[in-house]
Formats: structure tokens, C-alpha cells, sequence
């Protein structure tokens, strides 16, 4: 079970944080949060479908290669990229699609990129594990375990080089964690940010398997979070299945790291509840009951929950939403279908900035 | 893409020119019918569809010099699209810089065809490989050298460039190393172009003549005896298989060759290669030159089927409807210009042979025998053999027995049966 | 016009381009405090402060990624790599992130990122110390390759590398740094994928890169003693590869030498050749050779490393060799 219990390790001299306590996070600008929840838990159906639909199509076929999605987790983007200002800038690994949609990518665009059609965000050239939506900030879409997390680190230090407030989100998994590369860069954002040239704001979404092997299999040191403090990192754990949580964490978060250039580091406790990717279909690692048991704690299910408690939704509306969302679903895979795959010039193209 | 390629028509072939296309662009075309008439360097030929379907495009026109292996016309098969771009070689994705040289990829299909011969090889010299750089062989072509009169002192007897430019300078030190040039025509003379026959005649004759040291030695052969048997058998074959003096010739050559194998080999420079057949040129007149398509295996055939087989030839070089096979891998040649009441006449040989036997008329005429004279029937042969692979002594034996087996036929007959 | 050394051509051009662009950024391991280990990048920490000049930890994928991240934020980095040896640990990041972001993002983001330093062998750093490296980055679409040989060649593709806006593996030469060279004044630049004949010839080409071009060039001194003619290649850019210029010049030549320092087996040589024989098969006179390093590890011994590298005499045999005169030697 996910421990709820905030860590506050500060050797930079930060301002102490609050320890958050382990029941469900309640309090200050609760009214606030809800009124915007709304929105966003509309994001999470709409993705959470899209999801759906694109394990859909990768058993017709058509859809190759990988394909990792996001549902169960969704609450951990939401909520991190809600506080987002639209001129900050993010990366994340392969497991992507969330991302994109929450960013406001057209989820035409994004499922006809994971069609390999001339339409989708990178034009078909990279497909699911290399959405990019530059325009949106979203700096990609990596396929190398680990491998993304120095871009991250450089494009923070870019940011404060060029004199700018701008934050940069790092999202990663928690088998990255283990690779050589997150140790190096963390170790340069550390460095880095002790003069303020590195406002990152890590987010650790700990699903608890690296692919097929699980946390406690893969890691000495299983308690993510603190492993920051090698590099210096302040570095809290939240519960990454309630959106509410990780919405006002973020919002800390961000102001803080905006504000001083140093990084931070949250550990997300979720759960996804499809396999790896889409050939993980047996998931030998883990039983059905504890796939079920984390079902009951559906992000999705959770907030609507507390929005109806709120009485800002009732069964009306959530049937809206669902169909609002199931609507957009299949208007992204019509498009996707309709769209023409690109043309064979584009083989060569876009591979250097400049011809010779 | 169905390509329709200019054939190779003999060994030495580089190009053909395309004299004028039979069907047109768009008309359809039936397996076996021909489309277009090629001149090649030894004959006029019809070049066959090999498909059935539509001449699609036409990809030289009349009077094009085409180099052999290049495709001249697409045949759209039923139910084939016409690829736009020009030809489909470039299809590879990181397709090479150089575009491709060699043949379409129908090539390999279809060398089986004997029409069709495999023209993405090099042109081999003609038995087997040569070792040349390239350079050298490019060389050796503009200035019309043989690569087998040339001797090889790179590796493994690889020609280079400088053995060929040595070649050269050895032609150029000889007397009367070419034509005189050609200065404008005087009044009253003309000038009339070479046929690309003529050419190749021109060229290979005097490449000959500068390279090969020829030795003539003549026999008198008694043919008494021959036509005699040759009536007799001509009576019982009807005549569809006609056997001529020709053939007597050529069957007692063959046999010949068979003790002598020197005068069926060829100098290649640091050896002399043998070639393992006896295939023989039978020179065809033709109205603007000769040409001689060869007979395979004459050693191995009775004498009836190379009488056929060489009436078949001339008919098919008079009509232009020799084939590749043909023309290749011939290792002595006989000629013969007995309907012309010669006497004797000695021929140049064709290289890279070793060999050729001039045959002049057969007539009556007063011979000497036990003391006093007699009429016989006397047919002058002559042998110019290269002196580079033989001598004097062995090209006498090789002629002693073609007179033995000419003057005895049963021994020809027998042979053969 | 003036001389200056290999190594103050590059430095030169690193401070004309950090004066000129506010966006350039160094970073390297000892190049600030230490003031570089080959001393380019002396006293820069000075003058440009610990932003724009960053010692980095001994950590080559970390600090090669993060260069990549700056650069897809539009910074102008500069890695400085100690020995070409050690990007080793940063192939995945060159390799799969670098080369290829721009491709699979569709083209909306450039990474014009340079990671420069000494690349080869030479002086007993043994097996590990002494690798050259050009043939595993070459081979990469989405990187540019270049190599100068001479001061002008360094400073002049130097600007071209960092005012571009593709990654760039900017191959120097330890055993360069000190050469002298003319250098023109002003803002001159090389263009990648133009090859230089760095000496005229007609009997016999010889293709060269970075160090190599040195030898090459005495080589040639040598031959026409014995009235042997060559035309040495310059090559300065491997990616791309200037075909134009070798195959006019083997198209006259009609024989052709390439020359490197690296392993035999799949180096720059094999893809030259494989070029030439492509471009002008036909009127080559003799196969292309190949004048390589040896096919071992770099050992430490003097004598053995000398052995395992290619010297003046392997190049004039080698010419000897296409022109079918080895046994010919002036007396």
C-alpha cells in the first residue's frame, strides 16, 4: 500500500514544508480546486477512453510497434501539468499519450501519430514513444529507459540561462531510477541548482514495476523519494492515485522551484492497471487480486467522488462527460484512419537543420 | 517491368544500332513476333517479343546506338501499370549516388533465352575471363587491341594500363600501322560509309593481320573419291540433308582437330588455352560482307547433321535471324570460295583462333601417278595457321590428315553413324 | 598571411564565437579551474564566469545529455570531450537522442550541439587511451563529421560547427595541437563536406584526414623524388563525404591510396573505396589500398605502438603497389 507520509529533506536550507498527514488530503483552497477539477477530470475520462481505444486498435493492428499507456495514472499527470503555466516546458519517457492530451494536444493529432499517419504530432516520423508538441512545451517522448532525464536537466539550466521564470517538469519512472542515467544528471541538477540554474520539478511516477519487474525486485532502496537526497534533491512522497493531492503539491512545488531555481523531487505512488506495453498481456509479475484491489482506487472514480460530493456532478453529467469523451475517442481514430500516411519524401526529411 | 534489352549478338559485341522499329509504340505484341531490326557488328537481325502484351514505350528510336545489355522498349504484360519513372533500378530506399549501369534486373530471368543472353555479365573475351584493370580494358577497346594479344605483368597476369599502352606503342612501331588519313575527297572519287559490318571486318582483320604471325602451307586433296560417296549419299538423304563439299571439309576438320588440338586452341598471351570443344566457323557470303555462324560439336556429329545444320545456318544468316549462340564460342574456321572457280587462295585468321582452311574449287586436272599422268579431281586447300601456338611440322600434320580423311571417306562416315 | 597553432586556431574560434553569440556555453570536465587540459580553454573561466564555462563531473552521459537538453532550448553548447576515448559512455546520448530528435520529432526541434576534442593515438596512453572514434559516429545519420587537419581546417569548421544547427563530432588531434599553420584573417569558414587538394598531382591519389594528412603529404615529397606525382586529398569532413573531389581526382589519377590511423575492418577507408569504386570503377587502374592502423588494441610499448600505426613508408609502398612499380626504387 502506498505510504502516505511526506518526506522533508532540505540540506539547501528551503523553507520547511508542512508534513502532510496520511488521510486523504482536505483543506485550504479546496472550493478552488474543485471548481477547475472539474475540467481536468473531464481530461482524465477523455485520456483514460483514448487509452482505451488506442489498446483497441493496436489489436486490429493498427497501431505497431510499442504502445504504453497511461491509464491508471493518470491523476499524476493531471495534476502536475495543471499547474503548469502555459510557457513552461516538460519531458517525459515513452508513456506519453496523457501527457500529450493534457498538454492540449489535438487527440487527433496524437492517435494519428500512433498510426504512423503524416498528420500526427511529429508528422508519423516518431510514433507513440516520441510525441512531441514543441509548440506546447511538451519536449518529448524518449524510448531509452532513463536516457531522457540529462536533456531535462540541460533544458532547466537553458531556461535560467537565458534569464527567464520558466520551470521544466521532469516526469520518470521508478526503474529509471536505477539506470546510470539518472544518477549522472541528478547529480549535475544538484550541482547545478545550488546556484539556481536548475528549476526542474521531478516527478517520480512510481507505478511499482520497472516493466515486468517490481520495486521491491529491482531497487536496494525502495523508498524512492529519499534516494534525492544523495544529490542534494529536497524530495517529498505523495499518493499519486488523487489528483486533489498531487494538484496542490505541484502548485507548492512549482512556486517554489520558480522562485529559487533549485530542483525538487516528488515521488507519485500510483498503479497502472494495463501491462508494461501492449505485449505485456499475461503480466506473470503481479496477481489479478492486486490489479483489482488498485482498480478500487481509480483516480477517475476517486475524483468524481469527491465532485459529486461537492455536488458539482451528478449522474447527468458524468454520463455527458463519458459520452463527450467516447465521442472524441472515435472521432480521433476516424481521423487517424482518414488521414494519409506520409509521403516518401519524407524518409529524408527533417534529419539535419541545415543541407550541405 | 518487362524490358526488351539489345541482345549481344556475338563476342565481341559493345553496342547495335537500332535500325528501325517494326511495331509501334502502343501496338500490342504477340510472343515471337518481331518489333524492331537491329544492325549488329556481323548481321542484321529481328529482335522478338518475348512476352506477349503491349509495346509500352519505346525507349530508343530508329538509328540510336544502344550498348548491349540497355534496354531499348518496355513490354507492358495484360494487366501491368506502366511505371512512370523511366526505369525501376532506382527503387532501393538510400538509393547510391552512381546510378546503375549494369542491365535490368529482367536480365537474370532471362538468360535462359538464348535470344536473351545474360547482359549483366562483362563482356567475357571470348572463352572465359581475362585478368584486365578496368582502365586497361576500356583502353584496349578504344584502340580496338584484343586484350588475348595482350601480355598481362600485373598480378595473377592482370593487364594493366601500361601493358596496354606498351601494346599500343609495339602496333604504332610497325610499318604501315594504318590507313593513311583520310584527306578531303578528291573530284570525281566517292565515298561510301562503312556498314558497322565492314567495321568490324576492317578492324578485326587488320587487328589480325598486326598480331598474329601467320604461316600458309597448301595440299592438293584428290576428291574422286568424296564426290563419288558423296552422290551416293546424297541419293539415299534427299534433300533436306544435302550433304556439299563443305561439309565433307568441315567433318574431316573436325576429326583432324581432335589429334591436333593445338590448331583448335588460342594464344592468351602467357598461355595457350584449349578449349575443350570443336565448334567450326563456316563462312556465309552476304551481300554487303561474310559472316561465319559457328557449328557446335563437329567432332561429335555425323556427317548428315552438319550437313543440315549448315544449310539451316546460311538460310538463317541470309534472313537475319541469327542467334546469339550462333555466333559465339567458334575455335577454327573453314572457308570456302570454290563456287567462284578459285584455285587456291590463302584466308586471314579470325581471332582469337589458331586457325583457318581456305577450300578453292575442285576440278579436273592432270596429275601424276605411277609415272604417268592422269586426270583427277583436285581441290586446292589451304591452311594459314597462328605460329604463336604452332609450327610448321605439326600444321603440316594436321593437314596431311584432313587430306587422308577426305581422300578416304569412309573414315568420315564411319566415324559419324 | 599569419600562422597560428592548431590549438590557437581552436581557441581563437571558440572566443570569437562566445564573444559573438551569447548562447554559446562550454562545458567539459577540468576545462575552467584546471584551464582545460590541453590548455584550449585557458583562462576562459575568467572571462566568461562559471555560467558560460562549466566544469562538468566525470560523467559523460549525464553532462553530454544535459548539453543536449540546453541545445533543444536553443543554447549553443560546446562539450569539450578530454579524449574521444571517453564518449564512449555518452554513445547512447549522441547516438539516440542527438542524431535523432530532429528526425523523430518531426523536425521541430534542432540540436545544435558541437562536442569537440583529441581524438587517436600516438603517445603510449595504451589501448584505452587511444582509440579513434570517427568510423561509430560517421556511420549515424543525423551527425555531422568532421576532422580538420591543419589550423585553418580547425578554426574554419569550428565556426561552421558551432553556428550550424545539427549536432557536430568535432574530431582534433593531440599530436596537432602544436603544428603551425597560415591562417587567413577575418571571419572565414569551412563548409562541411568539401574536401581540399591539399597537394596536385596525376599519377596516383591519396585520400587523408586529420593527422594522416601529414604523412600523407611527406609521403608524396618522397614519391616525386622517384618522379611519382601524387595528389594528396585533404578530406576534413567524413559525414558528409565530399565525393565530387575524389572521384575527379581518381577519375584522372586512375589509382587510389586511403589513409587512416584507425583499425582496418570497417573503417573511413572501406566506405572511401567502396565510394570510389562506385564512382569510377572503370577507370581505375588497380584496386583501391587501404594504409591502416593495426588490427589490435593499442599496446604500450614504444616500438609496438610505432607498429601499430601507419607511416610515410606504408603510404609510398602502397602507391608503388598501384602503379605496379615496387621493385622499382631510386638508387
Amino acid at each position: 500500500m502506498a505510504d502516505r507520509t511526506s518526506h522533508k529533506e532540505n540540506p539547501g536550507g528551503l523553507t520547511p514544508r508542512a508534513a502532510g498527514g496520511p488521510a486523504v488530503a482536505t483543506g485550504v483552497r479546496e472550493s478552488v480546486d474543485l471548481a477547475s477539477a472539474l475540467h481536468w477530470y473531464r481530461q482524465m475520462v477523455i485520456a483514460r477512453r483514448f487509452e482505451e481505444e488506442t489498446e483497441r486498435a493496436f489489436r486490429r493492428g493498427k497501431i505497431g510497434g510499442y504502445l504504453h499507456v497511461y491509464s491508471g495514472q493518470e491523476a499524476v499527470a493531471a495534476g502536475m501539468l495543471a499547474e503548469l503555466r502555459p510557457e513552461d516546458i516538460f519531458f517525459t519517457a515513452y508513456r506519453d499519450h496523457a501527457h500529450a492530451l493534457f498538454r492540449g494536444a489535438p487527440p487527433g493529432a496524437v492517435m494519428a501519430e500512433l498510426y504512423g499517419k503524416a498528420t500526427g504530432l511529429a508528422r508519423g516520423k516518431g510514433g507513440s514513444m516520441h510525441l512531441f508538441d514543441v509548440s506546447r512545451g511538451f519536449y518529448g517522448g524518449y524510448g531509452i529507459v532513463g536516457a531522457h532525464i540529462p536533456l531535462a536537466v540541460g533544458a532547466a539550466y537553458a531556461l535560467r540561462y537565458k534569464g527567464t521564470d520558466k520551470v521544466c517538469l521532469l516526469f520518470l519512472g521508478d526503474g529509471a531510477m536505477n539506470s546510470g542515467g539518472f544518477h549522472e544528471p541528478m547529480n549535475l541538477a544538484g550541482l547545478w541548482g545550488k546556484e539556481g540554474l536548475c528549476p526542474l520539478v521531478i516527478v517520480v511516477e512510481n507505478n511499482e514495476y520497472a516493466m515486468g519487474t517490481s520495486v521491491t525486485r529491482s531497487s536496494a532502496v525502495t523508498d524512492l523519494a529519499s534516494r534525492f537526497n544523495q544529490y542534494a534533491i529536497p524530495n517529498e512522497r505523495i499518493d499519486g492515485m488523487d489528483f486533489l493531492t498531487v494538484r496542490q503539491t505541484a502548485a507548492r512545488v512549482a512556486v517554489d522551484v520558480r522562485a529559487t531555481g533549485r530542483p525538487y523531487a516528488i515521488e507519485a505512488v500510483t498503479y497502472r492497471f494495463a501491462g508494461h506495453g501492449a505485449a505485456d498481456m499475461f503480466q506473470p509479475y503481479r496477481d489479478k487480486d492486486e490489479v483489482e484491489t488498485h482498480r478500487r482506487r481509480d483516480p477517475i472514480v476517486t475524483l468524481e467522488h469527491r465532485l459529486r460530493e461537492a455536488g458539482l456532478v451528478d449522474d447527468a453529467k458524468i454520463a455527458a462527460i463519458q459520452a463527450e469523451a467516447e465521442q472524441i475517442a472515435t472521432d480521433s481514430v476516424q481521423f487517424a484512419e482518414e488521414s494519409p500516411a506520409p509521403p516518401p519524401e519524407d524518409l529524408h526529411a527533417h534529419l539535419y537543420g541545415e543541407e550541405t | 517491368m518487362p524490358e526488351v534489352i539489345m541482345p549481344k549478338m556475338g563476342d565481341a559485341m559493345t553496342e547495335g544500332k537500332l535500325l528501325r522499329w517494326i511495331k509501334q509504340q502502343g501496338e500490342p505484341v504477340k510472343k515471337g513476333e518481331p518489333i524492331a531490326e537491329i544492325e549488329t557488328d556481323k548481321v542484321n537481325v529481328d529482335i522478338e517479343a518475348e512476352w506477349d502484351g503491349v509495346l509500352a514505350r519505346l525507349v530508343a528510336g530508329a538509328g540510336d546506338v544502344v550498348p548491349v545489355g540497355s534496354p531499348i522498349a518496355v513490354i507492358a504484360r495484360p494487366g501491368e501499370q506502366i511505371d512512370a519513372s523511366a526505369s525501376a533500378r532506382s527503387a532501393a530506399p538510400g538509393g547510391g549516388a552512381a546510378p546503375a549501369q549494369a542491365a535490368s534486373p529482367q536480365a537474370a530471368a532471362t538468360t535462359a533465352h538464348p535470344r536473351r543472353p545474360a547482359a549483366t555479365q562483362p563482356a567475357p573475351d571470348a572463352q572465359g575471363q581475362v585478368r584486365a584493370s578496368p582502365l586497361a580494358r576500356r583502353l584496349a577497346e578504344q584502340h580496338a587491341i584484343s586484350l588475348q594479344a595482350i601480355i598481362g605483368t600485373g598480378p595473377q597476369g592482370r593487364i594493366t594500363e601500361g601493358d596496354v599502352e606498351a601494346a599500343v606503342s609495339a602496333r604504332a612501331a610497325t610499318p604501315a600501322a594504318g590507313p593513311a588519313p583520310a584527306g578531303p575527297t578528291p573530284a570525281g572519287a566517292r565515298d561510301v560509309a562503312l556498314t558497322r559490318m565492314r567495321q568490324t571486318i576492317a578492324r578485326r582483320m587488320t587487328e589480325s593481320k598486326h598480331t598474329t604471325p601467320h604461316i600458309y602451307l597448301t595440299a592438293s586433296v584428290r576428291m574422286d573419291t568424296a564426290m563419288d560417296v558423296r552422290r551416293e549419299l546424297n541419293d539415299r538423304l534427299g534433300p533436306e540433308r544435302k550433304i556439299s563439299v563443305n561439309d565433307l571439309v568441315v567433318k574431316a576438320a573436325a576429326l583432324a582437330l581432335v589429334k591436333y588440338p593445338n590448331l583448335n586452341a588460342s594464344f592468351i598471351g602467357n598461355a595457350i588455352r584449349h578449349p575443350g570443344e570443336i565448334n567450326i566457323n563456316v563462312a556465309v557470303s552476304m551481300p554487303d560482307g561474310l559472316i561465319s555462324p559457328v557449328l557446335h560439336h563437329c567432332d561429335r556429329k555425323p556427317l548428315w547433321q552438319i550437313a543440315q545444320e549448315a544449310k539451316a545456318l546460311a538460310e538463317r544468316a541470309r534472313a537475319g535471324h541469327l542467334r546469339s549462340e550462333d555466333l559465339t564460342a567458334g575455335t577454327f574456321t573453314v572457308t570456302n570460295l570454290g563456287m567462284f572457280d578459285v584455285d587456291v587462295f590463302a584466308a586471314i585468321i579470325t581471332p582469337p583462333q589458331a586457325a583457318v582452311l581456305a577450300v578453292a574449287s575442285a576440278k579436273p586436272q592432270a596429275i601424276v601417278k605411277d609415272g604417268h599422268v592422269e586426270v583427277a579431281t583436285i581441290m586446292q586447300l589451304t591452311l594459314s595457321s597462328d605460329h604463336r601456338v604452332t609450327d610448321g611440322a605439326e600444321s603440316a600434320q594436321f593437314l596431311r590428315e584432313v587430306r587422308r580423311l577426305l581422300e578416304t571417306p569412309a573414315s568420315l562416315i564411319a566415324e559419324g553413324i | 598571411m599569419p600562422e597560428q597553432t592548431y590549438r590557437d586556431a581552436i581557441r581563437s574560434a571558440l572566443i570569437g564565437e562566445m564573444d559573438r553569440d551569447s548562447s554559446v556555453v562550454l562545458m567539459g570536465e577540468d576545462i575552467g579551474v584546471y584551464q582545460g587540459t590541453f590548455r584550449i580553454t585557458a583562462d576562459l573561466l575568467a572571462k566568461y564566469g562559471p555560467t558560460r564555462v562549466i566544469d562538468t563531473p566525470i560523467s559523460e552521459e549525464g553532462f553530454v545529455g544535459s548539453a543536449i537538453g540546453m541545445a533543444m532550448l536553443g543554447l549553443r553548447p560546446v562539450v569539450e570531450m578530454m579524449t574521444w576515448n571517453f564518449s564512449l559512455l555518452a554513445f547512447d546520448q549522441i547516438v539516440n537522442n542527438a542524431a535523432k530528435i530532429r528526425y523523430f520529432s518531426g523536425g521541430q526541434v534542432d540540436v545544435p550541439l558541437v562536442v569537440r576534442g583529441p581524438n587517436g593515438a600516438g603517445v603510449q596512453l595504451s589501448a584505452q587511451h587511444s582509440q579513434s572514434v570517427e568510423v561509430f559516429y560517421a556511420h549515424v545519420p543525423g551527425l555531422r563529421v568532421v576532422a580538420p587537419a591543419t589550423p585553418a581546417d580547425a578554426k574554419g569548421l569550428l565556426r561552421t560547427a558551432i553556428r550550424g544547427k545539427d549536432p557536430v563530432i568535432f574530431l582534433e588531434h593531440a599530436a596537432l595541437y602544436n603544428i603551425k599553420g597560415e591562417v587567413p584573417d577575418g571571419d572565414f569558414v569551412v563548409p562541411f563536406g568539401k574536401a581540399e587538394i591539399a597537394r596536385p598531382g596525376r599519377d596516383v591519389t591519396i585520400v587523408a584526414f586529420s593527422r594522416m594528412l601529414q604523412v600523407a603529404l611527406a609521403a608524396a615529397a618522397t614519391l616525386a623524388e622517384d618522379g611519382i606525382e601524387a595528389e594528396v586529398i585533404n578530406l576534413r569532413s567524413l559525414r558528409p563525404l565530399d565525393h565530387n573531389t575524389i572521384i575527379t581526382s581518381v577519375s584522372h589519377t586512375h589509382r587510389a591510396v586511403v589513409v587512416q590511423e584507425e583499425w582496418k575492418p570497417y573503417g573511413a577507408a572501406a566506405e572511401i573505396s567502396a565510394t570510389i569504386m562506385e564512382g569510377a570503377f572503370d577507370l581505375l587502374d588497380a584496386p583501391v589500398e587501404r594504409v591502416t592502423g593495426a588490427d589490435v588494441p593499442m599496446p604500450y610499448a614504444r616500438n609496438l605502438e610505432l607498429l601499430a600505426l601507419p607511416h610515410e613508408e606504408h603510404i609510398v609502398a602502397a602507391v608503388r603497389r598501384t602503379l605496379y612499380r615496387e621493385a622499382a626504387s631510386r638508387a
